[in-house]
């Protein structure tokens, strides 16, 4: 078997006009589970995704946001979240859920998930990824 | 004679609601639904595409993205369902923004 690769999935979709953000939500699982090095981009539209307070009991559909706070267990500890997107939209960390994982090699120390990152600073850590997923 | 402006896409995606609240006039009604609901927050950049327009929202779109009505902008209206069915009858015709 191969090395583990460094994957990215970039997210820049609101999460219930379309089915993009649940389909990408399901492939991350995935991935993390083949022991991937997975980490999250949400861009755009995409912050919308990590919105606190989510109740979709009015318009049947699943409510797929609690799935996000399950991330840490998967080992999945980065998620960048871009400044300029939350900015434009009005939106600021205090919007979005607390995201956290648990650092082992810390006496299961409970850490931040979120890395607001400017669009610049996203762009580095895209370079320094194997490959790209867009959703 | 009004018109019914419908627009289910996030201002930040294209420019339907731009498009929709250029075109409006007279008694005509912008209904925000699906991700259409984020132009009608107050802080967003997007609000000030709805300045001056008689608008309403669509509630329980609202709730599935975790916006409350006090993030709103001043004056739009928040509806349910059957509110949606009386903005249709009530308007001459439906333009719908898609």
């Amino acid at each position: 078997m191969s090395d583990t690769k460094k994957f990215l999935f970039i997210n820049r979709k609101a999460p219930y006009g379309t089915i993009y953000a649940w389909e990408s939500l399901e492939v991350v699982l995935i991935s993390a589970a083949f022991e991937q090095d997975v980490s999250l981009a949400f861009m755009d539209d995409g912050v919308y995704q990590l919105t606190k307070g989510q109740d979709t009991s009015g318009i049947g559909m699943k409510n797929f946001s609690p799935t996000y706070a399950a991330l840490g267990d998967y080992e999945i500890t980065k998620i960048y979240v871009e400044k300029e997107s939350l900015e434009e939209r009005g939106l600021t960390l205090d919007d979005l859920q607390h995201l956290v994982w648990e650092d082992e090699d810390e006496d299961y120390a409970e850490k931040d998930s979120i890395r607001l990152v400017s669009r610049a600073e996203l762009g580095d850590v895209m370079a320094e990824q194997d490959v790209l997923f867009n959703f | 004679m009004s018109i019914l402006h419908l627009v289910n896409k996030s201002p930040y995606e294209n420019s339907n609601l731009n498009t929709a609240s250029s075109i409006m006039k007279g008694d005509d009604v912008l209904l925000l639904i699906e991700d259409g609901v984020y132009g009608a927050v107050k802080s967003g950049k997007a609000s000030a595409m709805i300045a001056g327009q008689k608008v309403s929202v669509l509630g329980p779109d609202l709730a599935a993205r975790g916006i409350s009505e006090d993030k709103l902008a001043d004056g739009v209206d928040v509806i349910d369902y059957a509110g949606f069915v009386d903005l249709v009858e009530s308007n001459d015709k439906v333009q719908s923004w898609l």
